[in-house]
């Protein structure tokens, strides 16, 4: 292990408790390196995750860190961010945690566009209890919970968010692992609700029961099935019906929560209530 | 110009076995053990693109150039 992941994990802690093969190692490798980019102090950072295989990171993690209830990170995250402008707030959320229990504070903090980056690891299941199907989980896959095959169609968390207002959007892979440091460190960087969806593989829970039995299947899936932003705009949508597009998907300037909340303050301590 | 060399190490201890060194690398300087952990047997085909640094979710693959003396 290099003295970079050294200086930002949490060593007693260590080996972490993902399976063999696990995108979520990977993915916390990459954030590392993005938070060594952007030379931010460890006790200026604020790490916040909820429940779910993801939701460990905040345990090993070196920074000021927040492990919440299910559903609950963005919550938890508004608190820090407007207690404490100051610290740079990153939410680490599942595909479960971000769209299914926690689809509205998603959402919300979509639509507030407060300066909090979240990333958002899709794995298309629920690992952790089991291999239950999620509103990521896509359409004729199996699960333990569809064991012929969902029904439903699924969510597109990338495009959910740029509805719901959020200013930054970008999709990576945990395939992509330089890429998806810079789009990281460009989430970090945007003023406003920052949402990093990141396509990443649980070969167990999902893998194994759909024909990808291994990381190394699951990782090649991805290189196979990702196409990068230029290459999309010259193909047609029938060759992209069975791919997804990776890199920053949408930005926008947009006034920031806690600026406009702040400035509210101000106006109203300075005796203008706004009703003239 | 010379070639570069590099020094590889895997940390066996924290080794989960994923075989993700071993089929990502390009040049194939991994192989496994009868753990099927990642062992470093072709060193000297290593170019340094550090692809199984990047992906190794369990950090356990340092690469690093060796100075020529």
């Amino acid at each position: 292990m290099d003295a970079t992941h050294k200086k930002y994990l949490r060593m007693n802690k260590l080996p972490h408790i993902w399976c063999p093969g696990c995108g979520d190692g990977t993915i916390m490798g990459s954030f590392i390196r993005a938070i060594d980019r952007l030379g931010y102090d460890k006790d200026d950072v604020a790490a916040v995750s909820g429940i779910g295989c993801s939701g460990r990171i905040t345990g090993y993690l070196d920074f000021n860190t927040l492990h919440t209830t299910h559903g609950r990170a963005l919550a938890f995250a508004t608190g820090v961010k407007m207690a404490k402008p100051r610290l740079k707030v990153f939410v680490f959320m599942g595909d479960g945690d971000a769209t299914a229990i926690g689809g509205n504070h998603l959402i919300h903090s979509c639509r507030r566009n407060i300066d909090i980056t979240a990333i958002i690891f899709n794995n298309n299941i629920y690992g952790m209890t089991g291999g239950q199907y999620s509103p990521t989980t896509p359409r004729d896959k199996y699960a333990t919970t569809a064991p012929y095959g969902t029904t439903d169609p699924h969510f597109d968390i990338a495009k959910l968010c740029i509805g719901a207002g959020a200013s930054y959007v970008a999709r990576g892979t945990s395939y992509h692992a330089k890429m998806l440091t810079d789009l990281i460190v460009a989430g970090a960087e945007h003023k406003g609700f920052s949402v990093i969806e990141i396509i990443t593989h649980c070969p167990v829970n999902f893998g194994r029961r759909n024909e990808l039995e291994t990381p190394v299947d699951m990782l090649l899936w991805q290189k196979d099935h990702a196409v990068r932003m230029a290459k999309a705009e010259k193909m047609t949508a029938d060759e992209l019906a069975d791919r997804f597009i990776i890199g920053e998907l949408h930005k926008a300037d947009i006034p920031e929560y806690v600026e406009e909340y702040d400035r509210l303050i101000e106006r109203v301590q300075r005796g203008d209530t706004g009703r003239g | 110009m010379a070639k570069k060399n590099f020094g590889i190490t895997v940390d066996r201890k924290i080794c989960k076995s994923c075989g993700i060194c071993v089929a990502f690398c390009p040049v194939s300087v991994f192989t496994t053990d009868h753990d099927d952990k990642a062992v470093v047997t072709y060193p000297e085909k290593c170019t340094g693109c550090r692809q199984c640094e990047l992906l190794c979710p369990d950090y356990c693959i340092d690469v690093e150039e060796i100075a020529h003396g």
